[in-house]
């Protein structure tokens, strides 16, 4: 079934158990972001340690693509340089504007390689780039505080 | 009279064609937009094949099948909701007829019965989709005015009890659905228009959700102005109708300026002609208009009471089979004869957004998120429903598959 391509197993997981799921008390920038078609929302904490992701918290509220996303994403970005989480980002944006064709790179996506279905459906793209989108604003917001 | 629903599909070719990889389409998002019958796009499809030209101008024959065809499908709008065809103003939808109405207010001269300013209160209610809010909002915040609004009680009614405060001799308006697109409550609007027209406020209604599945009578209802979208009633997208009373429109001043709905012009000023005509700026959308004209007879040869008959009892059958689902709560009242033919649902621990796109790959189509209505679905607690919305062409086949579908997807979602 073509929907299985969409609800991996992987996906499923992050969604019944998110990682970095609660916010940091501490933080370098905080982000809310809604996705205004569907009424998802996140709250994204970020720190930095000079060019380096310290860490990634998160709240919010959505379905299981935007919410498993959000995990894996924080996972990913975690202890990586900036530099390194651009091409991550960026990675993962092209994945999900391929419409379903593209040739996701594991060793630069890993669990995030999972969310490659979603592309095919083009109204959920916005519910897989929800956290990243607000990652990325963090980022930018904390490095210019910093 | 029971609707023969096999008869009916038939006039719907869309019927015809099959969802994800060959599966009956199960369409439940009419609350959406609804599906044309094949009238409507011929309607539409002969007025460009075969009388296409610009109406109430030009002095060829186009021109005047154009303006027949246009000014007939006026009268079968007005025939359709007991009005006069000069109450009739055509528009590109609800949305416009809602704005439209908002800025006449904003133009309306000092000492005029629309001019509004900081002394004023406009109401609404907090079940109001955002196209009844936020003209209304934001001409709040242009004139000063204040903006108040009902309440939802818990099991999804409008709460009237303080309507006493919330409608005084300072409110200019009261602007209210006559059925929610998310709960499906149907409002009785009798004592509010009551209220409002003894503090001599104006009465505007929102009958998107109300005019397409049963019977409205304008005089009967007793409101000032009312609006309704063509595409939620088996018409064409890009045509709405504002009715108003003729007095009121008369006395209204305009919104939209050009072409055609003046009198006379001159370098420096203009007039007016006569309402409608006087809110129709532009080349109006004609193909669209003559299929609404097509849309509405097919209505009423199918006949309202029974459209609205067949959707409450299927409206019953869906929440009593939804209800035995374990972990579903419905949205509004359990009481079909409060409500029409919208349920709006949550599933324990399935997204709404999940939920949809699971019943998608079995062909049903229902709507999902906050369906335009943020603030209700803020006030009811939830983040997101999932809507279930009918009309004339569903059956209990279709109810069938979506509980079917629910019960489903919670095996799939592991809950």
């Amino acid at each position: 079934m073509q929907l299985d391509n969409l609800y991996q197993e992987v996906i499923l997981d992050h969604y019944k158990h998110p990682e970095n799921k609660g916010l940091a008390a501490a933080y370098d920038a905080q982000v809310h972001h809604i996705n205004p078609s569907c009424g998802d929302e996140i709250t994204l904490n970020l720190t930095l340690d000079g060019s380096l992701v310290q860490s990634v918290s998160w709240d919010g509220l959505g379905c299981s693509i935007s919410q498993a996303s959000v995990s894996i994403m924080s996972g990913l970005m975690i202890g990586k340089k900036l530099d390194d989480a651009q091409i991550v980002f960026d990675n993962f944006v092209q994945l999900m504007q391929s419409k379903g064709s593209g040739q996701p790179d594991e060793s630069i996506l890993e669990d995030a390689v999972a969310l490659a279905g979603v592309s095919q459906y083009p109204a959920r793209i916005k519910c897989a780039l929800l956290g990243w989108m607000a990652f990325k604003d963090a980022s930018v917001q904390a490095q210019k505080k910093n | 009279m029971t609707l023969d629903v096999t008869k009916i599909r038939k006039d719907f070719p869309i019927f015809l064609r099959t969802i994800r990889d060959g599966k009956k389409l199960i369409y439940l998002d009419s609350g959406a937009t609804s599906q044309k019958p094949q009238v409507v796009i011929d309607a539409e499809m002969d007025f460009y094949k075969l009388h296409n030209a610009a109406a109430h101008r030009g002095a060829h024959q186009l021109a005047e099948e154009a303006t027949e065809l246009f000014e007939t499908a006026r009268e079968s709008v007005a025939e359709f909701l007991g009005a006069d065809s000069q109450e009739i103003v055509f528009t590109k939808g609800a949305t416009e007829s809602l704005n439209l109405l908002a800025y006449a207010f904003s133009n309306a001269e000092p000492g005029s019965r629309f001019a509004i300013g900081p002394e004023h209160t406009i109401v609404v209610s907090e079940m109001e989709h955002h196209a009844n809010l936020i003209p209304w909002q934001q001409l709040a915040k242009r004139s000063g005015a204040t903006l108040k609004w009902f309440g939802v009680t818990p099991d999804g009614r409008m709460d009237e009890s303080n309507i006493d405060s919330l409608i005084t001799d300072k409110t200019k308006i009261v602007a209210i659905t006559q059925q929610s697109n998310v709960l499906g409550t149907i409002i009785n609007l009798e004592q509010i228009v009551k209220k409002a027209h003894a503090v001599g406020a104006v009465v505007i209604v929102d009958a998107c959700q109300s005019v397409p599945h049963m019977a409205v009578d304008v005089r009967k209802l007793g409101a000032d102005f009312l609006t309704f979208s063509g595409h939620k009633s088996l018409g064409p997208t890009g045509v709405g109708v504002l009715w108003g009373s003729y007095e009121l429109l008369n006395e209204l001043p305009p919104f939209l300026f050009g072409g055609s709905m003046i009198e006379n012009v001159t370098m420096t000023d203009a007039t007016w002609s006569q309402a409608p005509r006087k809110f129709e700026a532009g080349v109006p959308n004609m193909a669209q208009v003559i299929g609404l004209g097509a849309a509405v007879k097919y209505l009423q040869s199918v006949g309202m009471d029974a459209i609205h008959k067949h959707e409450e009892e299927l409206t019953s059958y869906l929440i009593a089979e939804l209800g035995k689902i374990e972990g579903i709560a419905i949205v509004g009242p359990l009481d079909s004869s409060l409500r029409g033919g919208i349920v709006s649902f949550t599933v324990e621990g399935i997204h709404p957004h999940d939920l949809g796109q699971y019943l998608d790959s079995f062909g049903i189509a229902v709507r999902t998120g906050h369906h335009c209505a943020w603030p209700l679905t803020r006030a009811l607690g939830v983040p997101a429903t999932t809507r279930a919305s009918l009309y004339l062409y569903n059956d209990h086949s279709d109810l069938d598959a979506l509980v079917t579908g629910v019960k489903n997807a919670k095996k799939y979602f592991g809950q």
